[in-house]
C-alpha cells in the first residue's frame, strides 16, 4: 500500500443549509466508506478559503492564495492506496463532483 | 446520522441568541451570522464527520462568532442598550455572551421572541410567516411553499415585519401588561401553524408533518415558563398532541386520505394521546373556557372513540359551546356533521344548507364533500356524486384530490 494526499479544489459551496446538509451527507458517507475498506490514513482538515502568500526575494506578501475560487484548495485528506491508478479510482467517488470540484491526487513521496 | 432538522432548529436558537445581542434592529446581522455558521459547520463535517453533539458544536461556533464580531466593533452602538454596556467592556462582555448562549437563557429568549413575532400591530398571515421564519428557521422559499403563496409576497410580509421589529429594539418582556392579549395572540398564531400542518395547502405531507412539529415544540415551550403556562396554553396543547396521535392513520400505504371513521385506531400514536389527555386534564383549571379548550374536548372524544364512533350527543354539545366562544362556518359544518349523526342525514343536510354563506366556505372542500357523504347516507346517489365532484374541484392538495375523486366515483349508483 502506499499513501497519496487528496486535495480538495474548488467546488461550489452549498446555497442554502438543506443543500449544504445533502452536500455534507454525501461526504460522511464516502468518507465512512473509504475508512471502512482501511483507505482513510488521516481524514484530513478543511482550510479556509483566504490566506496570504509569501514569495520572491523580497519576501512581498499578498492576499491569496489563487484569484480564481475554483482553483483553491478547501481541503486535503491522507488516503492509502495500491497505486496512483488505484488512488485516482478511490476519488472518483468524492461528491465534489456534484459541486464542479476537482480533487488532485498526489503521491506521497517514498523514502 | 445528523438529525434532518438540526439545522432549521437551531437557526431559531441562534438568530434569538443574536439578536438579544445585537438588537431587534440587527436581525440581518443576526441572520448573516447564523447562516455562516451553519455553512462552515457544513465545510468542517464533511471532512472531520459530524460530532457528537452537533447542537452543541453549532452554539459554541456561534457564540465565538458573535464575540468576534463584539471585538472587532469595540462599540456600543451596535448593540441592545440594556446590554452595550456589559458587551464592550472585555471584562464582562465574554460572561455575558456565555450567559446569552446559556441553554436556560435561550429558552426564555425564544419565548420572548415568539411574544415578540406576535406583535398586534401585524396581521395573524404575517405573525405566523414571522414566527417560522425566525423562530423555526423556515427560508421564504419553504413558507411560500407551506402556504401555496408566491415567495415574493412572503418575503415582502417578512421585511415588513422585522421593520416593525426593529422599531421595538428589544423583546417583549414577559412581565408587561400586555401580556394576557400578547398570550392569546400566540395561542392563535401557533394554532394557524398547526391547523396549517394538519389540513393546510402545502402539496407535500412532509412539510405539513413539519409545520405541526413546529407549532408542538414552540406551544410545548409555554408550558415551561409559569408565567405562561395558562389553562389555555395547556389546551392548546392538549389540541395538538390528540390531533398529532392521529398523524400517522391520516394516510394509507399508497398516499391517501383516510376519514376519521375509517382510520385504522391501532396506528394511532397512544403515547401522544396520553399526553394529550394529561395537557387536557391540567387545563382544566381557572374560569377561562377557552375555544382550545373545546376543541382539545372533541378530539379527546374522538380519540377515545369505540367501533360505533364517539357519543354523538356530546360532540353536539360541544360543537355548541365552541359555536358560542368562537364560531366559525367550518365549526358550524362539523356540529351539522354531528347532528346528522346524531338525528339522520336530513336534519345534517339542513344544517347545512342553513349556515350562512362566507368567503371561506365557498372555497371549502369539506362542505360540498359532506353534503354528499349525507345525500349518499339519504340514498340519492346522484346528487352525491355531483357534490363529491364539486369538493373535488375545490381540493387544496392532491391527497384532497384523489380521496374526493375516488368518493365521486364510489357513488356511481350500480
Amino acid at each position: 500500500m502506499s499513501e497519496f494526499v487528496y486535495l480538495y479544489r474548488g467546488g461550489r459551496r452549498a446555497e442554502s443549509p438543506a443543500e449544504g446538509e445533502k452536500q455534507m451527507q454525501r461526504w460522511v458517507s464516502w468518507m465512512q466508506d473509504l475508512d471502512a475498506k482501511g483507505h482513510l490514513k488521516e481524514r484530513g482538515q478543511p482550510l479556509e478559503g483566504e490566506g496570504k502568500v509569501v514569495r520572491g526575494k523580497g519576501r512581498s506578501v499578498t492576499d491569496g492564495p489563487y484569484p480564481e475560487s475554483k482553483d483553491i484548495v478547501g481541503g486535503f485528506s491522507l488516503i492509502e492506496a495500491r497505486d496512483l491508478a488505484h488512488a485516482a479510482e478511490l476519488a472518483g467517488g468524492c461528491p465534489i463532483f456534484d459541486a464542479d470540484g476537482v480533487v488532485e491526487v498526489r503521491p506521497v513521496m517514498k523514502m | 446520522m445528523l438529525d434532518e432538522h438540526l439545522f432549521r432548529r437551531e437557526s431559531g436558537r441562534i438568530v434569538t441568541a443574536l439578536s438579544r445581542i445585537f438588537g431587534l434592529d440587527n436581525i440581518a446581522l443576526a441572520e448573516d451570522v447564523a447562516q455562516d455558521v451553519f455553512c462552515r459547520a457544513l465545510e468542517v463535517w464533511k471532512l472531520r464527520g459530524v460530532p457528537q453533539n452537533p447542537s452543541a458544536w453549532l452554539m459554541k461556533a456561534a457564540k465565538n462568532r458573535a464575540i468576534d464580531l463584539l471585538r472587532r466593533e469595540r462599540t456600543a452602538s451596535n448593540c441592545v442598550p440594556e446590554l452595550g454596556r456589559l458587551l464592550t467592556s472585555e471584562w464582562t462582555m465574554v460572561p455575558t455572551v456565555n450567559e446569552l448562549f446559556s441553554a436556560e437563557t435561550i429558552k426564555d429568549d425564544q419565548l420572548r421572541m415568539m411574544f415578540t413575532c406576535c406583535d398586534p400591530r401585524l396581521s395573524e398571515d404575517a405573525q405566523v410567516a414571522l414566527t417560522l421564519y425566525l423562530l423555526c428557521g423556515f427560508t421564504i422559499g419553504e413558507i411560500a411553499g407551506a402556504f401555496l403563496s408566491k415567495n415574493s409576497r412572503i418575503e415582502k410580509r417578512i421585511e415588513r415585519g422585522k421593520k416593525l421589529l426593529a422599531s421595538s429594539k428589544k423583546l417583549f418582556d414577559l412581565a408587561d401588561v400586555e401580556l394576557a392579549s400578547r398570550l392569546s395572540a400566540v395561542h392563535r398564531t401557533l394554532y394557524l401553524l398547526f391547523n396549517e400542518g394538519y389540513h393546510g395547502a402545502s402539496r407535500t405531507a412532509v412539510m405539513r408533518t413539519e409545520l405541526c412539529r413546529e407549532a408542538m415544540r414552540l406551544a410545548a415551550l409555554l408550558l415551561e415558563n409559569d408565567l405562561v403556562a395558562s389553562p389555555p396554553s395547556y389546551a392548546l396543547c392538549a389540541l395538538m398532541w390528540l390531533h398529532a396521535a392521529r398523524l400517522p392513520a391520516r394516510l394509507d400505504s399508497r398516499g391517501n386520505l383516510v376519514p376519521l371513521a375509517n382510520q385504522d385506531r391501532s396506528r394511532w400514536d397512544a403515547r401522544l394521546i396520553e399526553r394529550g389527555n394529561d395537557f387536557l386534564d391540567r387545563s382544566a383549571s381557572g374560569r377561562e373556557l377557552s375555544e382550545y379548550h373545546v376543541e382539545a374536548a372533541i378530539a379527546s372524544l374522538h380519540s377515545s372513540a369505540r367501533d360505533g364512533g364517539p357519543d354523538w350527543e356530546r360532540l353536539l354539545w360541544l360543537y355548541d359551546v365552541l359555536m358560542k366562544i368562537r364560531p366559525s362556518p367550518v365549526t358550524a359544518l362539523n356540529r351539522a356533521i354531528a347532528l346528522a349523526q346524531k338525528d339522520g342525514p336530513e336534519r345534517g343536510i339542513a344544517a347545512i344548507r342553513a349556515i350562512p354563506a362566507s368567503e371561506q366556505l365557498a372555497s371549502y372542500p369539506f362542505l360540498p364533500a359532506a353534503l354528499g357523504e349525507l345525500e349518499l347516507r339519504a340514498g340519492r346517489a346522484d346528487r352525491a356524486r355531483e357534490h363529491f365532484q364539486a369538493a373535488a374541484a375545490l381540493a387544496r392538495n392532491p391527497m384532497e384530490r384523489r380521496f374526493l375523486e375516488s368518493r365521486a366515483e364510489a357513488a356511481i349508483p350500480v
